[in-house]
C-alpha cells in the first residue's frame, strides 16, 4: 500500500515510493536516495544533526513526516555546494578548520546558511542564538562561531 | 617516567621487535568482505607499519584511530617528516584487525605520544636502510647524501634514486632499530605546522563515510529493544503487530536479548516500537538523592595509598588550623551526538564487523568469547562514528550487531536510538572525594590528606562485560583494561601527603573511562582545596602554587599563564556588590604526574539571583612538549575547555530505581551556544622534547578553575559538580557575608 510523494531534492525532481506517510524525510533522504550530508542524532529535533533546508529555511528531517513535504523544494548539505564550487560557509568552516568528529558540521552548516541568507551582518550574539538549538559535544563551537562569522563577511 | 606511563593501559609495549616491511604489493585497503588479506600485523615478528609502492606512495597502516581529535592527521605528518616525503604521498589505513598492527586503543591521550613515537620509529628505520641502500647504489657515503621528496641524492648535486627505485621488485624485512637516527627537529618541515585536517572537506560536503552511511549488498536493518530496567528480565514478547509493517523480517531474542530487524530502517524503527514485550520488575538501582551517601556507604574491594610523603596521620596532629573538604561528581554519559552504530556480517564461519570501537583488537577477542569463535575467524574494521569521549556504546552496539548478524547469517546494520546511547552506554561512575588539611601557625601546609572513592579497575573486577553478553547470557571475556591512571595524586611538593584511593567493589552502572577519567575528578578536588587553603591563608593562588612547586617546566607554565591572563591579586580587584559577581580562578596540573602540563585562568559571572554561573573566558597554557600540529592541537584544547565547561556546569545523568531517566537532550542536556565561553590559548612549543598527549589534560583543570573563579567573585564554595543554578544558590546562602 505504498504511495508516492513528489518533490525536489538538490534541484532534481524525486517520485518516492513509500510504505508509511510517517515516515520522517531523513530515511527517505538517506536510505532511499542515498544521501548521508545529514544524519539521525536524537530523532527528537533536539540536537540538529538531520537539519536539511526546506524552501531555504532549516528543517529538522528527523521528525517531518515525508507526507508534509510533497512538493517541497529540499537542498542537503551535498547540494549546497562541492568542492569545486563551495558555500561561502562551507569554505569558512574549512579555513576555520571548524569540526571535530564532524558528526553535527552537516546542522551546523546547514543551519549558519539558512540563517545568513536572511541575516547579513549579524553580531555574534545572533549567531550564537541562531545555533542555540544545535548541539555539539566535542566543543567545537568556537572554531563554528568563527567560521560562521567569517562567512557572514563573506556574504555581506 | 615512562614506565608509569606504560602501565596505565595494557598494550603499550613500544620498540624492540618492530618490523618494517617494504613491499611493492599493491596498497591493501579495508576490504568489503571477510576475506582476510595476507599481512602480517604481529608487531613482535613481522608487523608492518609501513608500505611504499611503485609509484613512492607510502600507506601507513595505524592501528590508532581517528576519533574526530585529527590524530591520523597527526600521524601522517609523522610519517612523512621522518621519511623525508610530501605529506600528500601519505594515504592511512586505520584500525583493522587484518590489516594494521595492535598498537592498543585509541585512549588515555596516546595515540601521538606512545602511537607517533612507534611509527616516528618505523619511519625513521625506514629511511636509514633507504639511505644504506642508496649510499651503495649511489657510492656516496651515507653521510653525504640528502633525500628530498622521497629521491635520495648525494648533496653535492647529481642524479638521484627515489624510494621506489631504492625497494625494487624485492621484499625488504628490517627490525625497527630503536636506535635509528631520529631527524633533527630544526629540519623538520611538516611535523610542526598547522598542516589541514585530511577528513574535513569530506565532512564539510556531506561525502565523508561514518559508520553510519556504510552499507552492504543485501543489509537488513536492526534496532534493540532495550530491557525495561537494568536488570529486568524478558518474560515473554510478541511481535504479532510488527508483523503488519511492510519490510518487517523477524525478531531475534537470546535470554534478555531483543532486537527487530527488517529490510529498512524505517520499518526497523517502527517495528522496535510495535513490539510488545514483559519485563520482570526490578528496582537495584540506588536513591538518586542519596549517591553520594550510597558511594561513601559502598563496600571498598581494595583501599590503596597511591601517593604518600612523610607521615601524614602524625602530621594532621598539632596547633594551628585543620580544614576539610568534600567533592563530588555527578555521574557522565558520554552522550555522543551520533549514536552507537556497527555493521555485522557472518558468513562461511566468519565474522567482519565495521564498527566505530576505539580498540579494533580488543573488541575481536572480546566477540570471539562471546560467539564462541576463534579470534583468527573474526575481522573488526575501523569505520569513524561520532565522537566517542572514551569507551561510549560503540563496542556494545558492534556486539550486539554481531550477534543478530550470527543469528540472521546475512549482513546487519544495527543502529541505537538516542534513548539507546543515553541509557545503555557504560557511564563515567560517580566520584566522592574527601580532603583535610593542617595549615601550621606559620601559615604552612604541615599535613595534606586526601581520599578518594571511585569503582575498582575492571582488572580486579569482571573486566568491562559486553551489553550482549549480560542480556544474552553469553561467557563474557575478561579484560584488565584499566578505567583509570592509578598515577593520581598531587603536583606539589609537601613534606606530609597522602592520596588513599578506596576502590569500590560495587557501583551504580557499568564504570568505564570518560575523557580524563579520575584525573578530572581528582584534579577537580585537589586544586579546588589547594584554593581554600590559599584563601584561608590569604595568599595568591599563583604564589601558594610556585612555593610548593620546583618543576622547571611547570614554573615555567605558571609564569607564562600568569602573564598571558593578566592576573592581579585579588587584593587589587574589588568584588562585585550587584547581582552579577565576576570573578577568575585558577587551576594547574602536571597531567598524571608524569606528562603535559597545563594551567587555566576562568574568569566567569555569577548572577546571585539565579545561582546561573556563565564562563566568560578561559586562558589556557600548555605544554606537551613537541607540538606535531599547533591548529589542530588548539582544536583539542579548545574542544577539551568546552566540554568540560559542559561537564562543569550541566551534565548529570537521572536515574530511578530501575533505569537511566535522562535519555534525550532534553533530559541530559549539555551547552549550548549562548553558553560557550571565549578560549584564549598559549602553547609552549618544545620541538626537542618528546611529544606528549593532548587529548585529556586540559579537562582536569576546567572544573576546579570555575569553582575557584565563583569563590572569587562570591565567597561561595562549590563542591559539587554540575554547578546548576540550584548548587551555586545553596553554596551561596552558606557563605560567609563578605
Amino acid at each position: 500500500m505504498s504511495i508516492t510523494i513528489k518533490l525536489t531534492v538538490n534541484g532534481t525532481p524525486r517520485s518516492l515510493d513509500v510504505d508509511d506517510p510517517e515516515m520522517p524525510l531523513l530515511y527517505a533522504l538517506r536510505d532511499q536516495l542515498g544521501l548521508h550530508g545529514m544524519h539521525f542524532g536524537c530523532g527528537l529535533a533536539q540536537c540538529g544533526a538531520c537539519t536539511v533546508h526546506y524552501d531555504g529555511e532549516a528543517l529538522r528531517s528527523c521528525v517531518m513526516p515525508i507526507s508534509a513535504v510533497a512538493g517541497a523544494n529540499i537542498v542537503t548539505l551535498e547540494g549546497l555546494g562541492t568542492a569545486e564550487k563551495p558555500h561561502p560557509v562551507q569554505q569558512a568552516f574549512i579555513d576555520e578548520q571548524a569540526a571535530q568528529c564532524g558528526y553535527c558540521i552537516n546542522g551546523m552548516i546547514m543551519q549558519a546558511a539558512a540563517f545568513l541568507a536572511q541575516n547579513k551582518n549579524p553580531t555574534e550574539d545572533q549567531v550564537r542564538q541562531a545555533l542555540a538549538q544545535n548541539l555539539c559535544k566535542c566543543g567545537t563551537h568556537v572554531r563554528i562561531l568563527r567560521a560562521v562569522m567569517r562567512a557572514a563577511k563573506q556574504m555581506s | 617516567m615512562l614506565d608509569a606511563q606504560l602501565s596505565r593501559r595494557a598494550f603499550l609495549k613500544t620498540g624492540g621487535a618492530l618490523v618494517v616491511t617494504f613491499t611493492l604489493a599493491p596498497r591493501m585497503g579495508p576490504a568489503h568482505g571477510a576475506a582476510q588479506p595476507q599481512k602480517s600485523v604481529d608487531p613482535n615478528e613481522v608487523a608492518s607499519f609501513l608500505a611504499i609502492d611503485d609509484k613512492g606512495m607510502v600507506t601507513l597502516y595505524s592501528g590508532k584511530v581517528e576519533l574526530g581529535t585529527g590524530a591520523i592527521t597527526a600521524l601522517t605528518q609523522i610519517t612523512a617528516e621522518e621519511l623525508s616525503v610530501p605529506f600528500d604521498r601519505v594515504t592511512t589505513v586505520q584500525g583493522d584487525t587484518a590489516l594494521t598492527p595492535n598498537q592498543g586503543p585509541t585512549y588515555a591521550s596516546l595515540s601521538v605520544q606512545v602511537g607517533g613515537v612507534q611509527i616516528r620509529r618505523a619511519a625513521a628505520t625506514a629511511r636509514d636502510t633507504l639511505l644504506d641502500l642508496a649510499a651503495r647504489r649511489l657510492n656516496v657515503a651515507k653521510g653525504d647524501l640528502a633525500i628530498r621528496a622521497g629521491v635520495v641524492s648525494a648533496k653535492t648535486g647529481g642524479d638521484g634514486v627515489s624510494y621506489a627505485q631504492l625497494v625494487g621488485d624485492r621484499t625488504l624485512t628490517v627490525k625497527a632499530n630503536p636506535s635509528a637516527p631520529l631527524k633533527d627537529p630544526k629540519d623538520y618541515t611538516i611535523v610542526g605546522t598547522p598542516v589541514p585536517r585530511l577528513d574535513i572537506p569530506a565532512k564539510i560536503f556531506g561525502t565523508f563515510s561514518f559508520v553510519h552511511d556504510f552499507k552492504l549488498p543485501g543489509m537488513l536493518h536492526a534496532r534493540m529493544v532495550h530491557p525495561a530496567a537494568v536488570g529486568a528480565k524478558l518474560q515473554s514478547f510478541s511481535d504479532a503487530a510488527c508483523r503488519k509493517i511492510p519490510g518487517y523480517v523477524r525478531a531475534v531474542r537470546k535470554g534478555n536479548f531483543l532486537a527487530v530487524v527488517a529490510t529498512n530502517e524505517w520499518a526497523a524503527i517502527r517495528a522496535s516500537t510495535a513490539i510488545s514485550a514483559t519485563w520482570s520488575a526490578w528496582a537495584g538501582l540506588p536513591d538518586q538523592a542519596r549517591l553520594f551517601e550510597y558511594v561513601r556507604r559502598s563496600k571498598a574491594a581494595k583501599v590503596e595509598v597511591i601517593q604518600s610523603a612523610g607521615d601524614t596521620a602524625a602530621a594532621m596532629k598539632g596547633g594551628g588550623t585543620i580544614l576539610r573538604a568534600t567533592y563530588d561528581l555527578a555521574i557522565n554519559t558520554h552522550g555522543s551526538i551520533g549514536p552507537s552504530c556497527a555493521v555485522a556480517d557472518f558468513s562461511d564461519g566468519r565474522l567482519t564487523v565495521w564498527t566505530p570501537t576505539q580498540a579494533c583488537h580488543l573488541l575481536q577477542p572480546q566477540l570471539a568469547v562471546m560467539l564462541g569463535m576463534k579470534p583468527e575467524q573474526i575481522r573488526c574494521i575501523f569505520v569513524e562514528g561520532a565522537g566517542c569521549y572514551g569507551r561510549n556504546g560503540a563496542d556494545d552496539c558492534s556486539a550486539e550487531a554481531a550477534l543478530i548478524a550470527k543469528e540472521l547469517g546475512r549482513p546487519v546494520r544495527l543502529q541505537w536510538m538516542r534513548e539507546d546511547e543515553h541509557g545503555w552506554d557504560p557511564k563515567c561512575p560517580p566520584t566522592l572525594l574527601d580532603f583535610s588539611a593542617r595549615i601550621d601557625e606559620q601559615g604552612r601546609i604541615a599535613a595534606w590528606d586526601s581520599d578518594l572513592f571511585l569503582p575498582e579497575q575492571p582488572a580486579t573486577r569482571s573486566g568491562i562485560t559486553l551489553l550482549a553478553c549480560s542480556l544474552a547470557g553469553l561467557p563474557a571475556m575478561k579484560f584488565g583494561d584499566p578505567i583509570y591512571n592509578p598515577q593520581l595524586g598531587i603536583p606539589y611538593i609537601l613534606p606530609n601527603n597522602r592520596l588513599t584511593a578506596h576502590w569500590l567493589a560495587e557501583t551504580p552502572f557499568p564504570p568505564a573511562w570518560l575523557r580524563s577519567p579520575a584525573a578530572m575528578q581528582n584534579t577537580f578536588a585537589h586544586e579546588s582545596f589547594l584554593d581554600e587553603i590559599a584563601a584561608v591563608t590569604r595568599t595568591d593562588p599563583f604564589e601558594i602554587r610556585i612555593r610548593h612547586l620546583t618543576d622547571r617546566r611547570g614554573l615555567e607554565l605558571i609564569e607564562r599563564l600568569r602573564a598571558f591572563a593578566k592576573w592581579e591579586p585579588r587584593g587589587s580587584r574589588a568584588r562585585d556588590s550587584g547581582a552579577l559577581a565576576r570573578g577568575r580562578g585558577l587551576s594547574y596540573v602536571k597531567y598524571e604526574a608524569v606528562r603535559t602540563y597545563v594551567g587555566i585562568v576562568a574568569d566567569v559571572t555569577v548572577n546571585r539571583t539565579t545561582g546561573k554561573v556563565k564562563v566568560d573566558r578561559m586562558f589556557v597554557a600548555h605544554d606537551c612538549g613537541q607540538i606535531i600540529n599547533p591548529d589542530g592541537l588548539r582544536n583539542q584544547i579548545e574542544g577539551n575547555v568546552v566540554q568540560t565547561v559542559s561537564r562543569t556546569l550541566v551534565e548529570k545523568l537521572t536515574f530511578s530505581r530501575s533505569a537511566v531517566t535522562s535519555l534525550d537532550w532534553g533530559s541530559y542536556p549539555i551547552l549550548t551556544f549562548p553558553d560557550v565561553p571565549e578560549v584564549a590559548i598559549d602553547l609552549i612549543d618544545r620541538p626537542n622534547e618528546v611529544p606528549w598527549g593532548a587529548g585529556e589534560p586540559t579537562t582536569s583543570v576546567v572544573p576546579s578553575a570555575i569553582a575557584n573563579a565563583v569563590f572569587d567573585a562570591t565567597g561561595a564554595r562549590v563542591r559539587s559538580v554540575p554547578f546548576r543554578p540550584a548548587t551555586v544558590l545553596a553554596a551561596l546562602a552558606a557563605a560567609p557575608r563578605s
